[in-house]
Formats: structure tokens, sequence, C-alpha cells
């Protein structure tokens, strides 16, 4: 693991109105690693993503990407820097074929860039460019789903095609925002080898989850959030045997001991 | 079972999947079939003012065409970009106050005045609108109403830009045949122009802001430059056609900001076909002649319109050109279920 790690968050702080989403939370992600965030539902997974990757503005707290601040820039700025991110709820474009979908992050400044000509740069074909990212996220090449409309695709498919997204622009970081939820089991078994796959190409990942058995087995480190608060950070071993994580999970009975309240 | 329960089955005729890309040039009748709706459209358009009647009717044809360019714009930013707008009335009164200050004060041509208030009026449309252009839904629409109301009222409580007479003594065309030619030239232009703008990979991302634009924020791109841009071409449209009206009345006053201008062009997509662009173009050149011929009636003209409009939103919601192109392309039968 290198000094400096790719991605400083710190002290995140953020509010809707007087809801408490994200307290003081500060984590260190190392390049190349798989960093698991797990908490219970509306503990502000989602809200830190939204954060890191400036979808929205934090309160307080500072985010610094290869030491680099980048709290408060623009969403689109950050992803030009190679901070990517998936949508829990998949946002691809629905009136467009999906190897069309992939030919927009392609246009983008940021695949220009970097791609070459190989990677639908300046003067590449973006259209074989992105059936390529799709056939290495998993649409077979020689059938039609590459060419189906994104709105005819099933659940499976849409999640891939958002970390195809992220993979076009060739990221540093791809922040995963539940990209197993929703998925039968088979899918879920298809899609972890296309995670440890992302890893062994170098880029760094942060996954939110609910499916924990999937997320130790390719999570370096494990953070758990609970009401907007970081409890605890650590192996998957360690934080699964932590006590404050288990009253979050399933609930403690002795709830006034730990939060104050009867 | 007596209820024979049936439903129509809708097929691609073969023609259209062979003639689909390069293989169109193997042979005349692929050909023809690609080519003959455009040259129908292209040719008609042109020989429109041969058959009119009178200079009354050509005349007629010119308004349309103005017409054609604001349904083109509005087309292209309600169902490419997502911006619903109502600017139509915006671009033309700014075209045509940029094309009056140009050639009265300037002493300019029309020929050059009018693509250089397009230009410039584009760019003032656009930064006019560049501050609701970050946000989603409505304000665009509210936004682009509201600026022909209050440049009305600016111009006249300062009694600036003539006033409430308005700008008079703008030059005329020479030649009536490059007056009228000039036009239906520009609108064939920026209709195949934009059919080719928006299947590129920019077009693609017009849509995608239009599709989703949270997704777009997180290729690395930001919408408000692309949203710009679609506007920055939309108002250049719209311009180009107030230009071209200020130099064919020889005028330009507060009517430039009738909502007219704002509405009609609405109506026309939706007659023509929402996001086809051929569509709206066809709707303009329905719409207006109806409206003038329609003067006979008096009074009951509007009535009559709204009618007419009514039984096209009731009976074809869909758009007259929607329908053509699949009548061209599909073949229908009933099959058992």
């Amino acid at each position: 693991m290198n000094d400096q790690p790719i991605l400083q968050v710190q002290d995140v702080t953020k509010t809707f109105g007087g809801i408490m989403a994200l307290n003081r939370v500060s984590f260190d992600l190392h390049e190349g690693e798989i960093l698991g965030i797990i908490g219970p539902n509306g503990s502000g997974k989602t809200t830190l993503v939204n954060c890191i990757t400036g979808f929205i503005n934090l309160t307080r707290g500072k985010v610094f990407f290869r030491g680099k601040n980048i709290t408060g820039k623009a969403a689109h700025k950050i992803a030009d820097m190679g901070v990517t991110r998936t949508f829990q709820i998949m946002r691809p474009y629905y009136s467009l074929p999906a190897y069309k979908n992939l030919v927009i992050p392609l246009f983008s400044p940021r695949a220009k860039r970097t791609g070459g000509w190989r990677g639908g740069g300046k003067l590449g074909d973006r259209n074989t460019v992105s059936i390529d990212i799709l056939e290495e996220m998993g649409f077979e090449r020689e059938s039609f789903v590459p060419y189906k409309m994104a709105s005819t695709l099933p659940t499976g498919y849409l999640k891939r095609l958002e970390l195809a997204r992220c993979l076009s622009l060739r990221p540093e970081i791809i922040l995963c925002d539940e990209v197993f939820s929703g998925l039968s089991m088979s899918e879920i078994a298809s899609m972890v080898p296309l995670i440890e796959r992302l890893q062994m190409e170098g880029i760094t990942l942060i996954m939110i989850e609910h499916r924990l058995r999937e997320l130790f087995r390719v999570a370096n480190r494990v953070m758990v959030l609970n009401f907007g608060e970081k409890l605890i950070e650590g192996t998957p071993v360690e934080v699964m045997a932590d006590e404050k994580v288990k009253e979050a999970y399933f609930g403690s009975e002795k709830v006034e001991e730990v939060t104050g309240y009867a | 079972m007596d209820i024979e329960q049936r439903r129509r089955e809708r097929l691609d005729r073969g023609i259209k999947i062979r003639s689909d890309g390069l293989y169109a040039l193997m042979s005349w009748r692929e050909l023809s079939y690609l080519t003959l709706p455009r040259l129908v459209l292209i040719v008609g358009i042109l020989i429109a003012p041969l058959v009119m009647p009178s200079m009354y009717w050509q005349r007629v044809i010119s308004i349309v065409c103005i017409y054609a360019l604001l349904s083109l714009s509005f087309d292209l930013l309600a169902h490419f970009v997502g911006l619903v707008s109502l600017g139509g009335a915006f671009f033309i009164g700014v075209g045509g106050y940029t094309t009056a200050i140009l050639n009265t004060q300037l002493g300019l041509p029309p020929l050059l005045s009018i693509p250089l208030a397009t230009v410039i009026g584009a760019i003032i449309c656009t930064l006019f609108l560049l501050p609701c252009l970050p946000l989603r839904g409505v304000y665009f629409a509210i936004i682009t109403l509201m600026y022909p109301l209050l440049l009305i009222r600016v111009i006249e409580a300062l009694d600036i830009l003539g006033g409430t007479d308005g700008i008079v003594g703008i030059a005329s065309f020479d030649n009536r045949w490059v007056e009228q030619y000039f036009i239906i030239l520009m609108v064939l232009l920026f209709l195949f122009g934009i059919r080719r703008l928006v299947n590129l990979d920019i077009g693609l991302v017009f849509r995608a802001v239009k599709d989703n634009d949270q997704a777009v924020r997180a290729s690395g791109m930001s919408i408000t430059y692309y949203k710009t841009i679609a506007v920055f071409i939309a108002s250049a449209m719209g311009c180009l056609g107030g230009a071209y009206l200020a130099h064919l009345y020889m005028w330009a006053g507060l009517s430039s900001f009738a909502l007219d201008f704002s509405i009609l062009p609405i109506a026309a997509t939706v007659i023509g076909g929402a996001g086809t662009l051929v569509g709206p173009v066809l709707g303009a050149f329905i719409l207006v002649p109806i409206s003038e011929l329609l003067r006979a009636f008096g009074t009951l003209r509007i009535t009559f319109y709204a009618l007419i409009l009514l039984g096209f939103i009731v009976f074809r919601s869909e758009g007259i050109m929607v329908y053509g192109q699949r009548k061209y392309h599909q073949f229908e039968k009933w099959v058992k279920v």
C-alpha cells in the first residue's frame, strides 16, 4: 500500500434540515483496495457517496483525492478526475440501445483524454469500443443484448451497464452503490469475478452493500455506518465480531444503554 | 369460444431492412425507397411558391417557413434536450431588433445583416437564458415565456429602440425570388442539418441529457455546457426567422414579441409528430395556411382553428409524421391471439 491514501474523507458532515445524515465521518482509502461500507437502511451510505462525488454539497468536512481538495467541486469535474460512481437506482438512458449508452461517457473529455484511439478517444470508433467494454462487463458480443434498448434490459444487465459507464471513463476510483441489490443469486455469482477483476486492473473500489457474504469475499476492509456515524472500521472478521455492529444490525435488548433514550 | 380475439401485428417491410446502411446503393428500388420521401419533401417545398396563385400566398409561404424554423427549434429543445421552450417570441423579437439595428444604423444589406443578426441574436438569447439552464423542469418554460413580456415593457417604458412605433425603414430584399428562396433554403438546411446533428455523438449526448441528466454528470460531462450549445442552436433558428421577418415587413416592432410565435410551434409539433423534426415543419405547413384560409370565417376563425387542432389531438395524437413513417416502413396484419 502507498503511503498517501488515494482518497481521504475528513469529518464529513451532512445535515438535511435538522436531520443529521452524516456526522463527522472520516476514513482513508488506499490505492488498489476494496472498502466495503455497510450499515442498516437510512444510515447515510448513499449520502456519503453523493457527498464524495459532488452530487450533493456537504455541510462540513473535506474530501481529498490524491492530496487535492475536491470538496464542493461540481459532480462532472470530480468524475472528470477519475472518481466515478454507480447509482443504486440504475440510471441508464432508456431511449437508447445499450451500446449507445456507453458512447456518451466515451464522448466525455476524460475518455477523450485518457482513452487514446483504441479507447474511443478523439479519433476512436466509439461504437466499437463500447461493445468491447460491454463484453468485458458480461454482455455477450455475438448476441443481440448490446443492441437492445436499455428500457428492455433486465436489472442484472442494467447494473452491469452502470459499471460499464464508470469503466468507459477509465476511472481510478469506482464508488459502487449496491451493485448486488435486486440480483438473483446466480447473477451475483457472476458479478463477483467482475469486481475482482476490476481490482486486479488497479481500480480502487468503494462498495456499499447489504449482501454481506459476497461483500466480505471481495472487500479488504469494511466500515460500518449507523445513524450517520462511523461505528467501526476493520477487516471483515473484526467487524462482524464487534458488539456495536451486532446491535446496529440486529437490534439490542438494552436500547437505553446504546442510545440513551428509552 | 365465440369471440375471436385478434390483434394487429406490425412487421418491418423487407425493403426497409435491406435498405439500411450502404446496401441501399445496391438497387434503384432500394435507393428510391430511401430517397423518395426526402425528395418529395424537398421538391414540394421548393416548388411551393411557384404554384401559389398570388403574391399574397407567396408571402404566406415565407411566414410558414418562419414558423417551420420555430417549430424545429421547439422540437429540438423539447424532444432532444428536454427543455420545454416557449421562447419563439423571444427569439423572433431579439433577431428582429438586432437585424433592424444592424440594417438601419450600420447600413448592412439584408443578406449580411440576417446572418449577423442570427449569430448575435443567438448569443444574446443564450446569455439571457443561461441562469435557468442548470435547473430542471418548468423553469426554462417560465423564463422563456417571461422574457418577451419583460422586453415589451422595457421598450415601452424607456422608449428605446423606437418605442411603441418600432424601428421603421429597414431595407427589403432587392429581388422577390431571393427573398422567397432564401428562407426556404434555410428551412431545408436547418432541417437536414439538425437531423444529422441529433444522430452524431454530440446529439446522443443531447438525448442523454433529456433522458437522464444525473448519469451525464456522472459521466464527467457538464449538462449546462451541452444545454447551452443546444439553446444556442435553437435560438439561432428563431433569430434567423425573426431577422428575416423584420426585412420582410421592413419593420421591427413590439408585435415581434407576440405570443403566437411561442404557441403555434407547439401546436405544429403536436400535429406533425413530436421528436421527428420533419413533423413540426410539416405541421407548420399545415397550420399556418389553414389559419389563413379560415380568415373567410371572420371572427369564427379561432373556433374552427381550435376544432381542427382538437381533432388532430384526439384522433392522431401521435402526429402525422409518426403515423406516416409507420405506414411507410411497416405493414400490418391481423393475427389470432
